[in-house]
């Protein structure tokens, strides 16, 4: 299976020589076409930073890179926006919608600035908006609506553009537990029946429990690797329990 | 002190928000200090004596104007005040939070708006001063005064009294800050940040019908000033158009932007392409959430657009006007034949049977200095005063003008001695039959009278013979030199006809020009008539007491000059005013709403929108911001200008209005042009992240 995104030995550095942070510490690993993959790590563990790294955001110190095929830390400027805006999509923990506009302007938003056809962006957004239960949302504004649904609008913005990866980051943090399975389901039928793929950084064991795989960071370091496999979620769950507890600290305190 | 030392720091910290309110109050204080500094200017010293009449009367009137432009800006330094206050709730909360108590929060913002006002009061005396040079520099050319004595002007009045304007302006913002610190709770301070996301939507139907009726409001009071000014026939009536305006522009800009995002979203091409849907929504926010701010921007552009092109053209007018209505040098007249009733010594009525020359001889003028002079004699008889030459409307007449003299006799003149006249003046000469007369007559208000008499009867007697006028209406033509149009009324009788028992010599005049071929001889002459320095004419006749009356070309065109220098100055006044007042206040409001926009920009550069992307956008959603209220006031003075003209009796051509507003054009694009880029820029570094 094709490797969407390949990252090798990357390092992230923060200060100056006197007082070094390595933030991000040689890690490695690949995610295939439509994988669901979940990195968990306490806060400060440096996966935040991983993702704004993947994501374009940031710059690595030193690695690679690779998404679809194209080193990412080779682009620069309007080259950088046009790959974020064609071959990424976002979710965010606190939503990052557009409170000025509507539920169907903030997913057709993500459509106009790519100079896609009138035509074919309602077209789009409709389509999304019904995988993603959201078309009787569609004409209201954030404010008129909850969380889970707010969340499912961003999740349909990060989407419709049909992205080759898609990054959440605490995609749940701000949702409650009924919200945060709806999304979850959601994710799974994304990712199952459009073949997306998903990278999603959580420190929620039950968020990160609907991933096919995850990757658990410790002080920047790549600390241990899950497979779900043929594992009921239940049991894929208590799993992640396990490394949790093993991995100790904060993340432990968290849950 | 430590306070104090906040209060430089923040201030330090919030240029960004400042340097727009900043630049504002120090282009207010030089303003106000240039027009107040008018007085002590080098030029007003070496002008002529009527024109230091005339700039005297200028000075009053900036002062009045001055209270007013005073009263503007300092509402403009309250309004921006308050709403950069309203952004600081967060901050006033944290310092509440550490400790700190409300005197002490009033403290540091008394010394910021104490620190505010010196830097810009001391800046802007400083720009002022060096403006009051150009300033007079351009007064003395108006004036043609000489200014080969150039000497540095300091005016210690105007600085005492914009330091004391402005010094109750920040006083007053002081009070107001302490008075709003003292009713902040902190609860709502510190939840401040947390902004009501709510979006004022408004229903798109109520938005098409309230559009409608603000347009046909606005309609028809377009046409109550100008195809249907009849109908506003008394002065109180002038308040319902302009009442008609505001009201309908207060509802424009309500419903507007509803409008025109349902005909937006109606054109899925134009609604779904690039950032226009961002655009629109933006717009639409801003304008529904500022409808009073916008209203008061557009009317204020409107009083800067009308008060200066009308000003200017009327300027134009005045002094154009000028050649063609002093066609010579010099008139002068004197009362003919004073009655002998003891009130008038024997000198003056000898003197009062004579022709001006005689006069003029006699008190020991060179007549050499006198060419192309016409002497001619006008006559009254009690047997034709307005009262017969109004007598068909003469009710009416008194009802629409109670003050006139009705009993007044007119004056009359034979017809070979007006042409005699008007051939030195070269406007046009009457034949009249033996039965026939003339009215000769250019003031506006009196035509209409003369007119609507005219129209139904014209028969007057006159020495026991009948006469009637030769045409239905009044004809063009004048005696005597003028600024304008003043002539109220002269009849051209035919020759002859006034030779009979009633009627009586009126006045004498003179017409001539001055012997002379340059500008600098004819002042010589004109300083003999006008008293200027020792006169020997002017002597002999206050010693015989004998009155003679007259004006000269020269000081007509002086007189006129300063009129429409006054008109100038005060235009340029209340238009810099008005402009930057509107002008700062969109821009402050366009700052602060693009600073607590920032995360809306953040979230579509993470969207994968490109830099170029959002400055477009940026520069669209502002540039949209800062013409809707520029357009409707444009419209408003293309029928407010006219209103205006029409008020003051002016007719202007389409065409002599150009110049006028292709100069207020110029200042405004530079004007209101300098605000948007600098309120563009201002965003750009605001939304950086």
């Amino acid at each position: 299976m094709k490797h969407v995104l390949e990252v090798k030995e990357i390092e992230k550095y923060y200060g100056n020589k006197s007082s070094l942070t390595k933030a991000i510490d040689h890690i490695s690993f690949s995610v295939d076409e439509g994988e669901f993959v979940g990195i968990m790590g306490a806060s400060g563990s440096g996966k935040t930073t991983l993702l704004n790294c993947i994501s374009t955001i940031d710059k690595v110190t030193a690695g690679h890179i690779m998404i679809n095929g194209t080193d990412i830390t080779r682009l620069k400027g309007n080259a950088l926006n046009q790959f974020r805006r064609e071959e990424l999509g976002f979710i965010f923990q606190d939503f990052n919608l557009l409170d000025t506009l509507t539920a169907y302007e903030n997913v057709a938003l993500a459509l106009t600035i790519q100079k896609v056809k009138p035509s074919e962006i309602d077209k789009q957004v409709k389509q999304i908006a019904g995988r993603l239960g959201i078309v009787d949302i569609l004409q209201k504004y954030p404010y008129q609506v909850s969380g889970g649904q707010k969340q499912r609008i961003a999740a349909a913005r990060a989407i419709v553009t049909n992205p080759k990866l898609i990054l959440a980051d605490e995609p749940t943090g701000a949702l409650d537990s009924r919200s945060a399975r709806q999304l979850l389901e959601n994710f799974e039928v994304l990712n199952q029946t459009m073949n997306a793929t998903i990278l999603m950084v959580t420190h929620d064991a039950f968020t990160a429990s609907y991933a096919d795989r995850i990757l658990f960071i410790k002080d920047g370091k790549l600390f241990n690797e899950l497979m779900k496999g043929g594992e009921s979620r239940k049991e894929f769950f208590e799993k992640i329990i396990d490394v949790v507890t093993l991995l100790g600290g904060e993340l432990n305190e968290v849950i | 002190m430590k306070l104090f030392r906040m209060s430089i720091k923040n201030i330090r910290k919030s240029v960004k928000d400042y340097t727009i309110y900043f630049l504002t109050l120090i282009l207010g204080v030089a303003i106000f200090y240039i027009f107040n500094s008018l007085d002590s200017q080098e030029a007003m010293l070496v002008v002529s004596s009527s024109t230091r009449e005339i700039i005297k009367l200028m000075l009053s009137m900036i002062q009045f104007v001055s209270i007013f432009v005073a009263l503007i800006l300092g509402f403009l330094i309250v309004y921006a005040n308050n709403f950069l206050i309203k952004r600081r709730k967060k901050e006033f909360g944290l310092y509440m939070t550490l400790g700190m108590g409300k005197r002490q929060i009033s403290g540091i913002l008394l010394g910021e708006t104490f620190l505010i006002g010196l830097l810009s009061l001391g800046i802007g005396l400083v720009i002022g001063v060096f403006g009051s040079q150009l300033m007079s520099i351009l007064v003395a050319k108006l004036f043609e005064a000489d200014m080969s004595e150039y000497q540095f002007v300091f005016s210690e009045a105007a600085c005492v009294k914009t330091c004391l304007y402005f010094g109750v302006m920040y006083v007053a913002v002081m009070v107001f800050n302490v008075f709003v610190i003292s009713r902040y709770k902190l609860i709502d301070l510190l939840s401040a940040a947390k902004k009501n996301e709510k979006v004022k939507m408004k229903n798109p139907v109520i938005c098409v019908l309230v559009f409608l009726v603000a347009a046909v409001t606005l309609g028809y009071a377009y046409y109550l000033v100008t195809a249907g000014i009849h109908k506003i026939d008394t002065i109180d009536k002038i308040g319902i158009p302009i009442l008609m305006g505001v009201v309908s522009t207060f509802l424009i800009f309500w419903s507007v932007s509803g409008l025109a995002l349902k005909l937006v979203q109606m054109n899925k091409n134009m609604y779904l392409k690039g950032s226009n849907l961002f655009i629109l929504r933006q717009i639409h926010n801003q304008i529904n959430t500022t409808v009073v701010s916008m209203t008061i921007i557009c009317l204020l552009l409107f009083m800067t657009i009308s008060v200066l092109s009308s000003a200017l053209s009327l300027n134009r007018l005045l002094t154009q006007d000028m050649e063609k209505m002093t066609p010579v040098d010099i008139n002068l007249y004197k009362t003919a034949e004073l009655p002998n009733n003891g009130e008038y010594s024997e000198m003056q009525i000898q003197d009062s049977r004579k022709p001006v020359s005689e006069t003029l001889k006699e008190n020991g003028l060179d007549m050499k200095l006198l060419t192309d002079v016409v002497e001619v004699t006008t006559y009254q008889t009690d047997d034709w005063t307005w009262e017969d030459s109004l007598k068909s409307i003469i009710d009416s007449a008194k009802e629409q003008f109670p003050m006139l003299r009705y009993d007044l006799a007119e004056e009359l003149i034979q017809v070979s001695d007006y042409n005699k006249v008007a051939r030195l003046y070269g406007i046009e000469e009457y034949e009249v039959a033996e039965d026939e007369y003339i009215v000769l007559c250019n003031s506006d208000n009196m035509v209409n009278l003369r007119n609507w008499a005219l129209e139904n009867d014209t028969e007057v007697t006159l020495g026991g013979k009948r006469y009637h006028s030769k045409y239905r209406k009044c004809q063009e033509g004048y005696l005597t030199i003028s600024a304008s149009h003043t002539n109220t009324g002269v009849i051209i009788v035919p020759d002859n006809s006034i030779f009979s028992e009633n009627i009586k010599e009126y006045q004498h005049y003179l017409m001539a020009n001055y012997h002379a071929d340059s500008k600098d001889e004819k002042k010589e002459i004109e300083g003999i008539f006008a008293n200027e320095r020792e006169s020997e004419l002017i002597d002999n006749l206050g010693k015989n007491q004998i009155e003679l009356q007259g004006l000269t070309k020269i000081s007509i065109i002086e007189s006129s000059k300063g009129v429409s220098t006054i008109i100038t100055f005060i235009a340029i006044y209340l238009g810099i005013t008005f402009l930057i007042a509107s002008s700062a206040i969109l821009a402050l409001k366009e700052l602060t709403e693009n600073s607590d926009n920032r995360q809306r920009y953040t979230i579509l550069r993470k969207i994968g929108m490109d830099e170029k992307m959002i400055h477009q956008a940026l520069f669209r959603q502002i540039g949209i911001f800062f013409m809707a209220p520029l357009l409707l006031a444009i419209l408003h003075s293309v029928f407010g200008i006219q209103f205006a003209l029409k008020l003051i009796s002016v007719q202007v051509q389409a065409k002599e209005m150009l110049p006028s507003v292709v100069a207020t054009a110029v200042f405004l694009i530079l004007v209101y042009g300098g605000y948007f880029l600098a309120t563009y820029i201002g965003s750009k570094n605001i939304i950086k992240e």
